[in-house]
């Protein structure tokens, strides 16, 4: 079954057609060319697919494309406008908290649900907020020092 | 494969009637798409629930009974202040369940037709003596929790049934759930073996009931229902000795076995500690 699909992402109207076996993570990666967006284990366990939509974080590999119509999504391309997750962002990189970087768009976008839920988090937010996120290389106590670092939470 | 969102009740029943057990219900979709992603198996027709108002109501009625939408997400509960009050382990449970993004998503009537073992939700909703309203075309029927899972991966749903909502009873004034898990992972894992009791006490701070499941340890959630009973009149001031037997039949309710995640030797020894740690968190919620 075929869908004309229209919704917001990064605050453009896209307007594209879909099957319904599609998944968000398809389209925004091989219909939008939105690659930032990364494809690991497709099962919801890993993190590194997650994008906002509607304003909650979600695995995009669990959520069909149908299901965006009419929605706002954000993805990893569309965070340059919010300052705060911009300063956490270079904290990450001048730290050496990312170093195969796979699983970063994915970590960085958590990283924005929680700045936009919670104004100033603690340690254990920082840390609950990331549980959801697999990093195979640096062992996570980097990326949370970097995101502390940044002064955006306690 | 067709897509369907309807927006009522009747149009959900009237898809499942027509489609002849081809469709397949989703909510959250967060088990379903994973096991579609990694078997590549579509159903023919796949009906989205969650755009109809009477699954995603999230309601205390006047009786203090509480009515949750099968399709309501793990997030709504575990931030309702007024749920988590009175249903604790309940909450707790959903907090552990996956992450943001999954808690985001998944949803209550989801992680009960998974009919997943080690469903983390599960085992709360069976110590709060949960009852299931499942509606068909013609029919409508109310099932306690526990004879809706009837073996891994299967529920007894007919093809033409769908699980509408989850009802709670009301609470006597000094009760409280707690929910315990076992898992190698902090977060993003499954059960091993977890345990949820939920318990009242009596003016002088005894248990005067209580109820306790487990998951990981049998093919379906189960109750272990002596141990329960071990627990009535005890308080968490007593000695150890009912504590000890506690952990016994706690034990010998299981029928766990060895997989990837856990052996049974270890399953059957945990589970006695998690459920023993459990009984002690709900009676000082209780009687706190």
């Amino acid at each position: 079954m075929k869908h004309q699909l229209q919704f917001r992402v990064n605050g453009s109207t896209a307007i594209l057609r879909c099957d319904s076996r599609d998944t968000l993570l398809n389209i925004l990666r091989d219909g939008l060319g939105l690659t930032g967006t990364k494809d690991s284990c497709s099962a919801g366990s890993c993190g590194a697919c997650n994008v906002l939509l509607n304003g909650d974080l979600v695995s995009a590999c669990l959520v069909l494309a149908v299901e965006a119509q009419g929605g706002n999504i954000e993805t990893i391309e569309g965070i340059t406008a919010d300052d705060r997750v911009q300063s956490v962002q270079n904290r990450l990189v001048e730290s050496g908290a990312v170093q195969c970087g796979a699983c970063m768009p994915g970590m960085v976008m958590s990283i924005k649900a929680l700045l936009d839920a919670t104004d100033s988090p603690s340690s254990a937010q920082v840390r609950e907020a990331l549980s959801g996120n697999l990093c195979r290389c640096t062992g996570y106590d980097v990326i949370v020092e970097a995101v502390k670092a940044a002064g955006v939470s306690q | 494969m067709e897509y369907h969102a309807p927006r009522s009740l009747t149009e959900v029943t009237d898809l499942l009637a027509n489609a002849g057990g081809r469709a397949k219900l989703m909510a959250g979709g967060t088990d379903l798409l994973a096991q579609v992603n990694k078997s590549g198996h579509w159903p023919a027709v796949l009906v989205d629930v969650k755009h109809v108002p009477e699954l995603t109501a999230l309601r205390w009625l006047s009786g203090g009974e509480w009515s949750i939408g099968a399709a309501v997400t793990g997030a709504r509960l575990r931030d309702s202040v007024e749920f988590a009050g009175a249903w604790p382990g309940i909450a707790e449970a959903m907090g552990l369940l996956g992450a943001t993004q999954t808690q985001n998503r998944a949803t209550v009537g989801g992680n009960i037709c998974n009919a997943s073992p080690a469903a983390d939700l599960v085992p709360t909703l069976v110590a709060a003596r949960a009852t299931c309203r499942l509606v068909g075309a013609d029919s409508e029927r109310c099932v306690p929790i526990e004879e809706v899972i009837i073996a891994p991966g299967k529920t007894c749903l007919r093809a033409d049934e769908v699980l509408v909502e989850i009802r709670l009873p009301a609470r006597a004034a000094s009760a409280a759930d707690a929910y315990l898990r076992a898992t190698p992972r902090a977060r993003m894992d499954i059960a091993i073996a977890s345990a949820a009791v939920n318990l009242a006490l009596d003016s002088a701070g005894r248990v005067s009931e209580c109820h306790v499941a487990l998951g990981g340890v049998f093919p379906v959630p189960v109750m272990a229902s002596s141990a329960a009973r071990t627990l009535t009149g005890w308080s968490s001031e007593d000695d150890s000795d009912t504590m000890a037997r506690f952990k016994r039949q706690v034990s010998a309710a299981c029928r766990p076995i060895d997989d990837a995640r856990s052996t049974a030797e270890y399953r059957n020894e945990v589970i006695g500690v998690l459920a023993a740690r459990a009984a002690r968190l709900a009676w000082s919620r209780a009687a706190g």
